[in-house]
């Protein structure tokens, strides 16, 4: 060893600086299921981000080749489990819309009604589990304890608490209970204080901003570009929602609901005053900013179940019955999006006349939010990875599907 | 949004390549030739008329029928569709392109069909070419980066192909 020293060589060899390749899940509980990223790093400043999928791919688009549409309804609950209403629903609309089969009045303000609940579930989620990210405890548990409250709401309803399989074509599969609306507004009245705690607990958190603002900045053209959508999108600033943009297919179900966009405009979000200030270190982009679009959907959902509690009780009729399970759907095809809460959801079918779909495509949400992670990340720390891709809020059953 | 207004253009830039305006279906449709398709997309991107700035989806379509006696009864000959899902975000307008793709590159089995990348004008197709790629077996000319992405990259077959068989077993896994 000795006789080496003098070598410059080999203490170059021996204290290296070049790049590691480090390997990042599928097992890591930051990455929110199965996903493996490959970073590589120089450092600490991560150069490369290699996002490695499939470990949960199961082709739930070959399984809808066998399966009649009625039957598919369980499969599409499995993509984004903590928005399987919504899911149900993005399924429900586009045989509708091939059908072109009108569910009664009654029907679409539940419709609403459970896809914005279901919404308010699935941010919520996605707010605890960013606390779990950023090594913050307590907003998980407050979040699940609120989430449990839905939960139980919608067990009541359709007698499952994940995978509903509720909102079928046609209808749904039953009528809210009795009671079930007083039980819901309670709630409703119960967590609108709750979201100030919020508010304190991460949102105006001087550590959360510090781990958050300007961390993992999208731009607004790269966001369309990437294809991205849902709070990812409008934590860029770009004004597009399906939910007033979307197809009339699915526009019709908002028809008459009053409803804000939640994007920053002129520096400014809708009702900002409310909330806590965007702090100065934030840039339009970042991870904050996408958090925070989050958070502002939850209220602006908690006024859409109440505007679609009263009309559903001002709505005379049924809900509208499933449709039969031979129901034979006429050749042609469909596309339709849905708003769900992580982005666009896309459902396309193709029928050849008979009850079983030619061919079923999911185009999914956290798929296109995913691939922009080699693009942010690149030159950010390895700490600051769980951060931005928890801001992406992804679920691995959806992108792999 | 004014679908023939759309076709028009195209044709009048395009000619003949430009094949078809359907307006009758659910979502209206303009089928493309593969070999012009990158050059009708940089212009439904750039043109300031249209804007389609957002690539939704990228769908492959395997019309083929296994079976002789229900083969006999179809009104198509077997080939591969392809589809782009487009809509603009400023003009908020929808439009769907279509290409139409032998099953097989010169009707060789196991040549696949070859058609240009648009990854270069949307970002997003870069991830959705590469899934279209694994599933159904489609040759993207022109991707910076064409591996599967949701099989193992020794996977072998295209499984959304309709005479797809599954393996016996993957890795001394049993799969059926």
């Amino acid at each position: 060893m000795a006789s080496h020293l003098g070598d410059p060589r080999v203490v170059e060899f021996d204290v290296r600086t070049d790049e590691m390749l480090i390997n990042m899940g599928p097992q890591h509980p930051s990455t929110h299921g199965v996903l493996r990223l490959a970073l590589r790093t120089d450092g600490e400043i991560v150069s490369e981000a290699t996002p490695h999928i499939g470990y949960l791919h199961r082709c739930a688009e070959k399984i809808g080749e066998n399966l009649s549409h009625r039957q598919y309804i369980p499969y599409t609950d499995r993509m984004d489990y903590l928005a399987a209403m919504n899911m149900n629903l993005g399924w429900a609309l586009v045989v509708e819309k091939l059908l072109k089969h009108e569910v009664p009045e009654r029907g679409r303000h539940l419709r609403v009604l459970m896809a914005e609940l279901n919404r308010i579930a699935s941010h919520l989620v996605a707010m605890g589990t960013y606390g779990l990210d950023l090594g913050s405890f307590t907003p998980f548990l407050y979040a699940f304890r609120e989430r449990e409250r839905i939960l139980d709401l919608f067990e009541e309803v359709c007698g499952a608490r994940l995978t509903y399989s509720y909102i079928t074509p046609g209808g749904a599969t039953g009528d809210l209970t009795e009671g079930w609306l007083e039980k819901c507004e309670a709630f409703l009245d119960q967590l609108a204080p709750v979201i100030e705690e919020y508010h304190t607990l991460l949102t105006s958190n001087a550590v959360f901003i510090r781990r958050t603002a300007g961390i993992g900045v999208l731009s607004a053209e790269m966001a369309i570009d990437y294809g991205t959508s849902g709070p990812v999108l409008r934590g860029s600033g770009v004004d597009y929602d399906l939910r007033r943009d979307g197809d009339p297919w699915y526009t019709g179900l908002y028809r008459d609901y009053k409803y804000e966009v939640i994007v920053q405009k002129d520096g400014h979000y809708p009702k900002d005053r409310d909330y806590p200030p965007v702090p100065a270190e934030a840039v339009l982009g970042d991870s904050w900013h996408r958090f925070y679009v989050r958070m502002l959907e939850v209220v602006q959902s908690v006024e859409l179940v109440r505007q679609a509690m009263e009309r559903y009780r001002a709505a005379k009729g049924d809900c509208g019955a499933p449709l039969k399970l031979t129901q034979r759907l006429p050749k042609g095809e469909a596309y339709l999006e849905t708003e769900a809460p992580r982005g666009q959801m896309g459902f396309f079918l193709v029928a050849d006349g008979n009850a079983i779909p030619w061919r079923v495509r999911v185009r999914s949400s956290s798929f296109c939010n995913l691939s922009i992670t080699h693009e942010v990340c690149r030159g950010c720390l390895i700490a600051d990875v769980p951060a931005v891709i928890g801001s992406l809020d992804i679920v691995m059953g959806e992108i792999d599907r | 949004m004014d679908h023939q207004k759309l076709f028009d253009q195209l044709r009048e830039r395009f000619g003949d390549d430009v094949r078809a305006l359907v307006v009758e279906t659910i979502d209206p449709w303009i089928e493309v030739s593969a070999e012009r398709l990158e050059d009708v997309c940089r212009l439904l991107k750039n043109d300031a008329a249209w804007q389609f700035n957002l690539l939704n989806c990228i769908t492959a379509v395997d019309y083929f029928e296994p079976d002789a006696k229900k083969a006999a009864k179809v009104d198509w000959k077997p080939h591969v569709q392809m589809l782009y899902h487009l809509s603009s975000t400023t003009l908020k307008h929808t439009v769907v392109i279509k290409v139409r793709l032998p099953r097989w590159k010169d009707d060789v089995a196991g040549q696949l069909p070859e058609v240009a990348s648009v990854s270069g004008i949307w970002r997003t197709a870069d991830w959705h070419e590469r899934e279209v790629y694994d599933l159904m077996g489609v040759m993207f000319v022109g991707h910076p980066d064409l591996r599967r992405i949701l099989c193992p990259e020794d996977w072998e077959g295209y499984p959304l192909r309709k005479d797809y068989v599954m393996p016996l077993e993957y890795h001394g896994i049993r799969n059926r």
